[in-house]
């Protein structure tokens, strides 16, 4: 094969990609292709240490290993279609660019909700820029509106009251973060926002942002309205699959792969990884997941590049099926959260030790038995409950 | 020989790296991070599992 493997998208996924590649054999060209302008970085610490001054954006950059040092990288230029049969793709520079083989990477974009009114002073977090602009204006006394109560929304509360700012969170959920920590722990958890300043209105939602040309406030639904000087919009996330589209691919909630992470019904190598893919995991069998957890871009991109080594060598794919445990982490004032497995797919939970209101060990379960465990503070105990879920392998 | 460093100004307790590497990895009782500074180049590929995984990417290794 003389075409190069492209990988679209350049972010945490497409650097283990490329990496699994060459660890399994592969020596052919590697061209990366990256909307953003910077090379693969590291993004959690963008809702925390980077925007409380502890780090800078700038030294999050992950580091490359050199059997990669010759890979090519094209960035700040985005992939805006496709065509599988021959192989080409389009770039919004309007060139085109040949493939021999197709690694998909190209990740999420925060959901925006359409909410008439002023644009200026409504914010995203995603990138380092989006880090950038709200370091800049998050300072003492700035009133900032979050719409959204997940993980981000969350850790921006923390962050911003650390940084002396008024916080209000608008959520249409009952308690935050309630998906994957179910009801109580997220009640919990709600009780150290508000001991810490944050106030919420749950069960809510922004009508309509008031002001002239900037956001001078939120107009929600209930007729309450918040002073802000900014919104930060954090209701979650769309894969970016659209470039994929006219393919026959089974596009619905990210690009769906079989269990070796292979694209399902693509006439050409390809594997999907990261943020973007929707894959069967032999931990949980049954269904597909598609997760936006920190450690499933790199342990994917390592079945993943072993799985696209052998597609154009035209062996067949080696190894065990893709069985990951999902694992997230959270900072949120002086509780640290670490999660495993599926907590967001369960039917019930029970606590297992301490408290919803303190340190806590939280078990999850569905009708194959426990699928997840969340610990509060807890993360050197948490060791045995992280082995009772590997040990469901059959 | 591998030599292992953690820068500890980066890294926050996660505990990530003691999943890959059990013996060379390990948070003590007060939760803070412990860990054997050199290993066998027989245990590169599970200190750069342990690398990766830090979510803080407060890990390095080099070999000599």
């Amino acid at each position: 094969m003389s075409e190069p493997v492209v990988v679209v998208g350049a972010g945490l996924s497409a650097l283990r990609t490329a990496e699994s590649l060459r660890k399994n054999g592969y020596n052919g060209p590697i061209r990366v292709i990256g909307e953003e302008k910077h090379l693969p970085y590291n993004r959690p610490p963008l809702s925390k240490q980077a925007l409380s001054g502890g780090i800078e954006p700038d030294e999050l950059a992950f580091p490359h290993r050199a059997s990669i040092s010759d890979v090519e990288w094209t960035l700040g230029v985005e992939v805006v279609s496709s065509d599988f049969r021959s192989r080409t793709l389009t770039t919004d520079d309007g060139a085109t660019i040949s493939f021999g083989a197709l690694v998909i990477a190209s990740g999420i974009r925060p959901r925006r909700l359409p909410i008439p009114g002023p644009q200026d002073g409504r914010v995203l977090l995603r990138t380092i820029e989006d880090a950038h602009h709200l370091r800049n204006r998050l300072s003492a006394g700035v009133r900032l509106v979050i719409l959204g109560s997940g993980f981000i929304g969350c850790e921006v509360a923390a962050t911003a009251r650390g940084l002396g700012c008024e916080v209000d969170i608008v959520s249409l959920d009952s308690e935050p973060m309630i998906r994957p920590l179910g009801a109580d722990l997220g009640a919990g958890m709600r009780e150290h926002h508000e001991q810490h300043g944050v106030r919420f209105h749950l069960g809510r939602t922004i009508t309509e942002f008031t002001g002239k040309d900037q956001v001078s406030g939120a107009l929600l639904d209930d007729g309450t309205h918040l002073e802000a000087d900014l919104v930060l919009e954090a209701v979650g996330s769309v894969a970016n699959t659209e470039w994929l589209e006219e393919n026959d691919l089974d596009l619905s909630n990210g690009v769906l792969t079989d269990g070796y992470l292979s694209v399902v019904d693509s006439p050409v190598p390809a594997v999907a990884v990261g943020d973007v893919a929707r894959h069967p995991n032999a931990l949980f069998p049954g269904g597909t997941m598609r997760i936006e957890h920190w450690n499933m871009p790199t342990d994917m991109g390592k079945r993943a590049g072993s799985t696209l080594a052998s597609l154009i060598a035209g062996e067949p794919v080696a190894g065990k099926p893709f069985d990951s445990l999902p694992s997230f982490w959270s900072d949120q004032y002086d509780q640290n959260l670490q999660s495993f497995g599926i907590p967001g797919a369960a039917t019930g939970y029970e606590i297992v030790e301490g408290s919803y209101r303190g340190d806590c060990i939280v078990e999850y379960h569905d009708s194959s038995g426990v699928i997840g465990v969340i610990g509060v503070n807890r993360t050197a105990e948490l060791l045995p409950y992280r082995k009772k879920l590997l040990a469901r392998h059959p | 020989m591998i030599t292992i460093s953690v820068d500890t100004n980066m890294c926050n307790n996660y505990g990530q790296c003691c999943f890959e590497a059990e013996d060379i990895f390990a948070l003590d009782d007060d939760g803070v991070l412990q860990f054997v500074p050199q290993a066998d180049d027989s245990r590169l590929d599970e200190l750069e599992n342990a690398a990766d995984a830090c979510p803080m990417q407060a890990i390095s290794l080099t070999q000599s």
